[in-house]
């Protein structure tokens, strides 16, 4: 695995250059590069929403922005974060990564995977165009509950458009994924040889493929009951607006291991590297990950347990949540264990891994509160939620994004990042998240309801806290723009295998990849 | 890389996966009831959770129901025949008719009063056409509906008790 990768000789294609060769490209790693500038742009977009929301509640009362905008800031930010920045992100690495690590010189299907990238800008568009309509953009809340979501304007059915777009690009892309993994790996890879990254990407792909369409199905039923007089969740006709809610979380809980699972694989990725010590635990890895699975189809309940729920059901949802604590401690025992009697370094990927083993389980813990119905029916629908999932996807999906931006910039730009700036990303990004995130917890208690421009005055202090942390966080993702702007112009140059610990097929071709590789099959031994 | 066929009959097999998972999305709507029915969740057990704790069962009172009109009305307002035995806390529904006997359209409020005085206190109405105008076309018929609870606190030497409505047109006819 040492020696240089033969490379395709250059001059065989031509590509075009300039704006259409973004466009027409059907290359993985062009693909890639332009899944991580849509992130980053929407992540733009979304952070300012997020922005906006901390400002207005930096003290009580209504300063800056009306209920209404309020509503749709934080609706927007939701749906923006989760399927512009953080689904696009991980698809990013996917295109980036599936091919290097398993040796397939590009994805299954290139053309479709043009496609599956360029409907999402379209989608997003969609998504933001809708703020200067009439009556403004979607204001439901993410989740686009009816009745409420049925009685918006026309904003609400551009939203159901942008959500079926996205949701087909999701699903040809996630079928793109698994295709690849299961046909082209590199000869002699078995499974059960493959990256932890490349498994926990083709258990999110089947994930995907099979509850996007769930979703596509419950937005399809929200248009027709908006324009063509169904009744699926209009109790006026006598439809079960709860009804909508169980077929969303359906839908719902797996897509938030959709949003965690190449988390995990990114992680079991930096930390062997930076503990010089191979993963403890591959297989029970795997398993783990597989199980979160499928336990994840049997718990959407615990999202509903205040809308009226028999007590078996929700003993049985409480139960099944409880089981997933199992699995998933499996994976942190096993990050911790790979740590264990370690040489460790402490480069940025390394700090951001760290930071996820530590934080992602705080929030994995409080996730395990919410579990339980009677404090459950206490803390539904206040900050303690608000910030449960600010734990896990922010210092969880989020921080993992960048352990693996960090990780894998040298493979792709061919520059080691910035190391003194890195560190301070991290440090100022771990330190304010935690001080926005963490005064959530206790207004959840206090009994602070989530989505409210406007709160009593007991609940000022800790808010002005978590604004200010939320500004210091915000700011300091300027940092990480400027190290990968940096970090493509130039910089230390990076080796073949970056980091000293690396392992993997990725580490084989040089730094930067070139465009075209493993046109040769390589045999594994 | 293995042949792309290979890759084609792999893709095919997660479009059928995904195709039927849009399918699924449909179905779980009726699935959800089927589930429902078969198990018994959300039927008989839950509705008894729903059942009223605040039925003070050991006494019961005998509302009577009188509806009035005045002089030369052009509509008739009738109460029920009998009158009813209602537990105090029971949710209790009774259903007066108004009819316009007239060929103009009849718009008009009912107006309540109780026997002894002291009972308008005790009468807890959760609903009642009292509440609003009533409108009715020429010869229209109209079910008033009234639904109330007597308050657990009624004295205990209070065993009959008097609902009455006089139904007062408004305005002037068009």
């Amino acid at each position: 695995m040492d020696a240089a990768a033969p490379a395709l000789p250059h001059g065989q294609h031509s590509a075009p250059a300039g704006l259409w060769r973004w466009l027409t490209t059907t290359n993985h790693k062009d693909i890639g590069t332009l899944y991580f500038c849509f992130a980053a742009t929407m992540f733009l977009v979304g952070g300012s929403m997020a922005m906006l929301i901390r400002a207005e509640l930096f003290q009580p009362g209504l300063q800056l922005v009306q209920p209404d905008l309020f509503n749709q800031l934080t609706t927007l930010h939701g749906l923006i974060m989760i399927f512009g920045v953080i689904m696009p992100a991980f698809t990013g690495f996917a295109n980036w990564q599936v091919p290097l690590m398993i040796g397939a010189p590009d994805m299954a299907f290139p053309r479709m995977n043009n496609w599956s990238f360029w409907l999402l800008p379209v989608a997003g568009l969609f998504l933001l165009f809708s703020m200067v309509l009439p009556g403004g953009a979607v204001a439901a809340g993410w989740t686009l509950y009816p009745p409420l979501f049925l009685q918006g304007g026309i904003s609400y059915d551009l939203t159901i458009f942008a959500i079926h777009i996205m949701g087909m690009s999701s699903i040809m892309g996630a079928i793109n994924i698994v295709t690849t993994i299961l046909n082209m790996r590199a000869p002699g890879m078995k499974l059960m040889d493959m990256p932890m990254f490349v498994w926990t990407w083709l258990i999110t792909g089947f994930l995907l493929i099979a509850v996007m369409p769930v979703l596509a199905g419950a937005v399809t039923m929200l248009l027709t009951d908006r324009n063509f007089g169904t009744h699926f969740f209009d109790a006026g006709g006598g439809g079960d607006p709860v009804m909508f809610q169980h077929v969303f979380w359906f839908f719902g809980h797996p897509e938030v291991y959709i949003l965690i699972l190449p988390a995990f694989g990114i992680v079991s990725t930096v930390l062997p590297t930076f503990a010089r010590k191979p993963l403890f635990g591959y297989r029970s890895m795997v398993y783990a990950t597989a199980s979160i699975a499928i336990l994840s189809f049997l718990v959407w309940g615990h999202h509903m347990f205040t809308v009226g729920m028999p007590a078996a059901a929700q003993l049985f949802f409480m139960y099944t949540t409880m089981l997933i604590a199992v699995p998933t401690g499996v994976k942190v025992f096993n990050w911790i264990a790979t740590l264990w009697q370690g040489s460790l370094s402490f480069e940025a990927p390394m700090l951001f891994a760290l930071a996820f083993v530590c934080l992602f389980t705080i929030g994995g813990f409080s996730g395990l509160v919410l579990a339980m119905v009677p404090v459950d029916v206490q803390l539904q629908d206040t900050y303690y939620v608000v910030a449960h999932f600010h734990y896990v996807l922010v210092t969880g999906a989020l921080f993992a994004i960048y352990a693996g931006l960090y990780y894998w910039l040298p493979k792709w730009t061919g520059h080691l990042p910035d190391p003194a700036l890195s560190r301070w990303h991290f440090w100022l990004s771990a330190i304010a998240v935690n001080v926005l995130f963490f005064p959530m917890h206790f207004l959840g208690l206090a009994g602070m309801p989530r989505r409210i421009p406007d709160y009593a005055l007991q609940f000022a202090d800790f808010n002005r806290i978590a604004s200010i942390g939320g500004f210091i966080f915000g700011a300091s993702q300027i940092l990480l723009l400027i190290v990968i702007v940096k970090c493509v112009r130039g910089g230390e140059k990076a080796a073949a295998c970056a980091w000293e610990g690396a392992e993997g097929l990725e580490w084989s071709v040089p730094s930067p990849a070139p465009y075209h590789t493993f046109g040769q099959p390589r045999e594994l031994r | 890389m293995r042949p792309a066929i290979g890759n084609l009959r792999t893709s095919l097999h997660l479009v059928i996966l995904a195709v039927a998972m849009f399918a699924f999305g449909f179905a779980l709507v009726p699935l959800y009831d089927v589930i429902c029915d078969i198990t018994g969740l959300n039927r008989d057990a839950a509705q008894a959770l729903a059942n009223n704790t605040q039925v003070d069962t050991s006494r019961s009172v005998r509302i009577e129901l009188l509806a009035n009109v005045q002089n030369g009305a052009v509509w008739r307002f009738t109460a029920p025949n009998d009158p009813v035995n209602v537990h105090p806390g029971e949710l209790v529904r009774v259903d007066f008719v108004l009819e316009n006997l007239s060929e103009r359209p009849l718009v008009g409020r009912a107006i309540p009063s109780y026997a002894p005085a002291v009972a308008s206190k005790y009468f807890k109405k959760i609903d009642c056409f009292c509440f609003r105008e009533q409108r009715l076309a020429p010869h229209e018929k109209l079910l008033l509906p009234v639904l109330f609870v007597i308050d657990r606190k009624l004295e205990a030497d209070m065993k009959v008790m008097t609902l009455s409505y006089t139904f007062f047109q408004q305005g002037t006819l068009i």
